[in-house]
């Protein structure tokens, strides 16, 4: 029973066997090989894949267990993905406490990863709202995890990078909306300076904010890019003319990438042509709308396997985070990028604030956060990304093991100096080829 | 609101359409092996949206049993016009090929007991003159092939079945639609390499919810298996029997 699971960058490619995990209740599958849990494979290097080990996948598990309409709180497997949540949730006037920017990710991945997204300063990761989760260990023993209870292995399993054990189930609270419409203003900016005194303006009042940064600018044009920002819309602000309390969704119009571009199709003329006509989508200075929550969240869950741009040979994320009290060091960043010329197709930018996650391994951490992929080129864009690497140590920041497939051990190990403390409450029978890798 | 009996209803396929039935607010009676697996998945359907769940857990190879089955279900559900029949084994070819009793062992599960079952059914939607069944048979059913024939026959006659029932029930108002899945990625089918011709239970789910909705006869899911079977069943048999499938 070898398979194709692959990550989302398709990089590395590994063997390895995989089985389903149907039921709740179920034991763990014997094996003389090492195990990780898998669920929908949207990580983009290789903490969710296990070279010569077992794949446990998850998406079996896809059961709910308990709704409370009144605090929010939701109950489900681990398998249960967030667009699952999201059409149960919605309807009821509900949304999820914090996502990511692909809604095709398993409750089980995003507490592994201790999942951020666009409202970050405000929220915190998505461990932050987890209340408590069932932990099945390799030796057969089901803890149920809490802050009140077995409180290292919650603060470990959070952001654990499934090494842990399997995540059966799991609690979080849900966060009330008033309607599934949001409220948006996407505004340009000309440089990092100008993104720096948006995001501090714009964090009290915005409870989502983001960026895209053109990576392919230089010069003047260094850091220039556009900033979204929105809050879910107040009962007062909708429209008379909306008489239903949720307005059905529109019909959806995802396309699935057909076919893996040739390796050729994306280079530096095609993504600053790209760059150049994404930053002049809007010829005003500042858009403001009402859209619905799924464009806004989701652009590119519309185009399905849009990993498939990139061709067979796959492509490589970067998310660094660094200070943000010395404006320099993204600067140093882009213009790193720049003079490189390997442009970055989709780069994003967001000010993660004071917030402090709760897991062990946890990402985020107070500072700027800077997320970027490159197609797959070999030695140049490893040794680019070596680069940013030493700008990234330098300023005491960190890398996002989740988009990772090539940070070295040294690396890793300085980013996070508590992965040792962190190993004792590692499953015996758990790894994975990301943590063979770093920690070798 | 439909009233709907699911045979089978912890299998992969059944699952996914049990929760687009629960999306749509109708009521269920789910029938399978395992008690505690029904009452997951029962908890799951009620919040789904289902108007009432219900589940009994039979061994459906106990033939005995099959008319408490629709008895309980029909008491339960206060009425019937929906069964979703999807249970079945895939058995091992090769120690059928060897022992009878294997053999004979997967034909009563995957073809015997839905004859049996299908026998009350049938006889209760007749007489009230509306209804739907809807059976999971699938596209090994369509020619014998040396790799799974013994599945494949089951099947096969499965589809026979079905196609003389719903010519029997087609002038008392009752739909009988033969459900051909190809591959299908479930917990069955963990053992084997996946490829491009696989599909989800979700998909397949959705193409048996919209079978049910259309009133067809005969849906092969995905649809293109529609198109390889009929290029399978077009292949002569002095040139087929020669081929390794």
């Amino acid at each position: 029973m070898s398979n194709n699971y692959t990550s989302w960058g398709r990089f590395p490619k590994v063997t390895q066997q995989s089985t389903p995990i149907s039921w709740r209740n179920n034991s763990l599958p014997y094996s003389d090989t090492l195990l990780l849990p898998h669920g929908l494979g949207r990580s983009y290097g290789d903490v969710c894949l296990n070279d010569q080990g077992m794949l446990l996948t998850t998406r079996t598990l896809n059961r709910f267990i308990s709704f409370d309409e009144q605090t929010g709180v939701l109950r489900c497997e681990s398998g249960v993905s967030f667009a699952e949540i999201l059409d149960f949730a919605v309807p009821r006037g509900w949304f999820l406490p914090v996502t990511p920017g692909t809604k095709f990710v398993t409750v089980g991945g995003a507490i592994a990863n201790d999942v951020h997204g666009k409202n970050h300063h405000k929220a915190g990761t998505f461990g932050k709202h987890i209340r408590c989760f069932e932990l099945l260990r390799s030796d057969g023993e089901r803890l149920l995890c809490s802050p009140d209870s077995n409180t290292e292995l919650f603060t470990a399993t959070i952001a654990g990078l499934g090494l842990t054990g399997l995540i059966t189930w799991a609690e979080f609270t849900l966060r009330p909306i008033h309607h599934r419409a949001m409220k948006t203003e996407n505004i340009q900016f000309e440089n990092v300076e100008e993104f720096f005194s948006l995001s501090a303006e714009s964090d009290q009042d915005y409870e989502y904010t983001m960026s895209w940064v053109d990576c392919s600018a230089k010069g003047s044009h260094l850091g220039r890019g556009l900033f979204f920002r929105g809050n879910h819309i107040e009962k007062e602000e909708i429209p008379e003319t909306w008489n239903t309390p949720f307005l059905q969704k529109l019909p959806a119009i995802a396309r699935t990438m057909p076919i893996n571009l040739p390796n050729f199709a994306l280079n530096a003329k095609t993504v600053q042509l790209f760059n150049q006509l994404y930053y002049n989508q809007q010829s005003e200075k500042v858009v403001t709308g009402l859209t619905d929550y799924d464009p806004f969240f989701y652009p590119l869950d519309a185009i399905l396997e849009w990993n498939r741009l990139y061709g067979t040979r796959g492509f490589l994320q970067y998310q660094c985070v660094v200070p943000n009290d010395d404006h320099r060091i993204i600067t140093e960043i882009l213009s790193t990028i720049a003079e490189s010329g390997l442009s970055s197709f989709l780069a994003v930018l967001k000010n993660f604030g004071d917030v402090e996650a709760m897991g062990m391994l946890s990402f985020p951490r107070k500072g700027v956060t800077l997320a970027l992929d490159f197609p797959m080129k070999g030695a140049a864009t490893f040794a680019l990304l070596e680069r940013l690497d030493a700008i990234v140590r330098e300023a005491q920041g960190a890398v996002y093991p989740c988009k990772d497939a090539r940070l070295s051990s040294q690396s890793f190990k300085t980013y996070y100096p508590q992965w040792e403390a962190f190993s004792q409450y590692i499953d015996p029978r758990f790894s994975s080829s990301f943590w063979r890798r770093v920690t070798r | 609101m439909r009233k709907i009996l699911i045979i089978g209803a912890s299998s992969a396929i059944a699952q996914a359409t049990a929760r687009l039935f629960a999306q749509q607010k109708d009521a269920l009676f789910l029938v399978g092996r395992n008690e505690e697996k029904l009452a997951q998945q029962a908890e799951d359907l009620r919040l789904q949206g289902a108007h009432k769940v219900d589940y009994a857990a039979f061994d459906l190879n106990e033939f005995e049993h099959h008319p408490t089955i629709l008895s309980q279900a029909t008491v339960s559900l206060n009425g019937l016009d929906t069964v979703l029949i999807a249970h079945g084994v895939l058995d091992d070819q090769k120690a059928g090929e060897q022992e009878y009793v294997v053999a004979e062992e997967a034909l009563r599960t995957n073809f015997l007991s839905v004859v049996s079952l299908l026998t009350p059914i049938a006889n209760q939607l007749e007489q009230q003159r509306y209804g739907s069944i809807a059976v999971i048979s699938s596209v090994a059913g369509d020619r014998g092939r040396q790799s799974n024939y013994i599945y494949g026959t089951a099947k096969g006659a499965v589809s026979i079945f079905l196609s003389g029932l719903r010519n029997r029930l087609a002038p008392a108002n009752v739909n009988v639609l033969t459900v051909k899945p190809g591959f299908v990625d479930t917990p069955m089918t963990a053992e084997f390499k996946k490829g491009a011709l696989w599909a989800s239970p979700e998909q397949v789910a959705t193409g048996i919810y919209q079978g049910i909705e259309k009133e067809k006869s005969c849906v092969y899911l995905p649809s293109f298996w529609w198109l390889i079977m009929l290029i399978i069943r077009s292949i002569p048999e002095f040139v087929f029997k020669r081929l390794k499938l």
